[in-house]
């Protein structure tokens, strides 16, 4: 045995070892508690309920207290229950099985104690406005939507609960026939709500046309791409200024630089 | 019959509370009562006076969420009700995790896993408020309200009323932990949301009292109590059990056959005198 097992340990050393120990375990147990909630926050593919917080802060702010689902008259809204994948305990809903019907009063919203779904931004005017909502984004697959086979079907355009103007009909000549029309749906971003009528409606085995995420849905072309033809697009480039850079070649003219560079041959 | 009542008087009003709430808690859901609704993590009494849970407000307020009017009149509502009555009120007469600890607790006594196991206890009661702490610094960190996406009880209760997924498994795992592993080992040693019930339970006005002179030190009071440390002053002093960890359940007083231990109103004048002695025990 060495010398120093046989010593009773001093107060000193003692209450240092215990608040190492402590520190120690805290960090042992604080990262596994880490990565497991970062593991299970981390998925995307989720329709919330109307009016949600962007992602990243409804789930700091959503109290999983289920008065949403409760207020829903349709059973749209479910709370993830463990083994569902999901966030556990957050609303979400699958438009396939109950799509969101749209109510204009919109009871799952005002009831939320906390604000994690956002009263003001699903409202027009300080009156509630079921057409703000911006749960997602429909997505048609034209390989299997059968009207882009040349089958008519309007089965998502006539579902939609804002005819017309969220999914309108493309027609165009069908020319392995030469004599039928496509009758091809079209999504618009801009009027969609992602309620997901159109995903219940669909014909297909598997819906053709499918509600995701906006995040998820939508690309984005980058503020360096504008719209000379709109006008309020093409005002964001009125007060640019030219950015010139000088190089060897710059200072040279057009012809010069090709013929007389001296580094051609 | 009378001995049966008055033997087991509070624990079948306690079993009536826990599964009288859960009910209500269901039929909202189920079949749209108004009574309450919503689930322990945050409720509506009426479709009027909200509830929430102090401990998730904590958590979204580190976490970086904007706390809502609605949540924090809830919080308040919650955090005077269990500072009057006795903070950890809450873990015996309202969690339903309370049943399966119980049962836990009372199958260890029959098996009397006691003798197989050794004294090493693995986990303190202090552990608690380390968790407790531990979920704000994660809870700050991720940026997410970090026991809310583990806790067992809001799985368990959440489970009950809205649909139970996987969430069984959370019951097995907390019944076999304080089966096998440690006496009344989650609600007594790792719950942080028990740890913040102990907290706040240090002000309550309602308090077990214990009479020292009709105590006969039969000691029953000590075995079928959860938080033994909270028992102390047993055959030692005249003085009402004044830590905050006490649940008040009132098992202690069913069991006493000689009248030695009682509810009552705290006494604040005389806590000031013979409370000093009495901190959270370690």
């Amino acid at each position: 045995m060495s010398k120093s097992s046989r010593e009773p340990l001093s107060d000193r050393r003692k209450f240092i070892l215990n608040m190492a120990r402590g520190a120690g375990l805290a960090t042992l147990g604080g990262f596994v508690w880490s990565a497991y909630v970062d593991e299970v926050t981390a998925s995307t593919l989720l329709l919330r309920p109307p009016g949600a917080l962007v992602e990243e802060d409804f789930l700091k702010t959503c109290i999983k207290c289920g008065l949403c689902v409760e207020a829903c008259p349709f059973d749209t809204l479910v709370l993830a229950a463990p083994g569902d994948h999901k966030p556990v305990g957050t609303p979400f809903f699958t438009p396939r099985d109950v799509p969101c019907y749209m109510c204009e009063d919109i009871p799952c919203v005002p009831v939320c104690p906390t604000g994690a779904l956002d009263e003001e931004s699903v409202s027009k005017g300080g009156v509630l406005d079921i057409r703000e909502m911006d749960m997602g984004l429909a997505v048609i697959d034209q390989e299997s939507c059968i009207a882009f086979w040349g089958i008519q079907c309007d089965a998502c355009y006539r579902a939609c609960p804002i005819l017309g103007e969220a999914i309108t009909i493309e027609y165009a000549k069908n020319e392995r026939t030469g004599k039928h029309a496509f009758m091809k749906p079209v999504v618009h971003g801009d009027v969609c709500t992602g309620c997901g009528m159109c995903e219940l409606a669909c014909v297909t085995e598997k819906a053709s046309i499918f509600v995701l995420p906006r995040e998820v849905s939508t690309g984005k072309a980058g503020a360096h791409y504008i719209k000379g033809w709109d006008k309020a697009d093409d005002a964001r480039v009125k007060d640019a200024k030219a950015i010139n850079t000088k190089t060897r070649l710059s200072e040279q003219s057009a012809m010069d630089s090709l013929n007389d560079s001296g580094d051609l041959y | 019959m009378k001995t049966v009542w008055n033997n087991y008087r509070y624990l079948i009003l306690r079993r009536m509370t826990q599964v009288g709430l859960l009910v209500l808690y269901f039929g909202a859901n189920a079949w749209g009562w108004t009574l309450l609704q919503g689930n322990l993590s945050s409720s509506l009494i009426l479709g009027v006076v909200p509830m929430s849970d102090p401990y998730a407000a904590l958590q979204m307020l580190v976490a970086g969420a904007a706390l809502a009017m609605d949540l924090l009149i809830g919080v308040a509502v919650v955090t005077v009700f269990y500072m009057l009555i006795g903070g950890r009120a809450f873990c015996s007469w309202v969690c339903p995790i309370n049943m399966v600890t119980d049962a836990a607790a009372l199958m260890r006594e029959k098996l009397e896993v006691n003798r197989v196991q050794n004294g090493k206890v693995p986990v303190k009661r202090v552990t608690r408020y380390w968790v407790l702490g531990l979920g704000l610094v994660v809870s700050a960190l991720m940026g997410v309200t970090a026991f809310e996406f583990v806790s067992p009880i809001s799985m368990v209760h959440r489970g009950l009323v809205f649909g139970m997924g996987f969430g069984w498994a959370a019951i097995v795992v907390i019944f076999l932990f304080d089966l096998f592993v440690l006496k009344n080992g989650w609600c007594g040693h790792v719950c942080p949301l028990g740890g913040m019930y102990s907290l706040l339970g240090k002000f309550s006005l309602i308090r077990v009292h214990h009479d020292e002179a009709a105590c006969t030190l039969c000691m029953k009071c000590k075995d079928v109590c959860p938080e033994v440390q909270v028992l102390h002053m047993i055959g030692k002093e005249s003085i009402p059990v004044l830590s905050g960890e006490c649940t008040n359940c009132a098992r202690c007083i069913e069991v006493c056959d000689d009248d030695a231990l009682e509810f009552s109103i705290r006494n604040l004048a005389n806590n000031n005198n013979r409370g000093a002695s009495d901190e959270i025990s370690k």
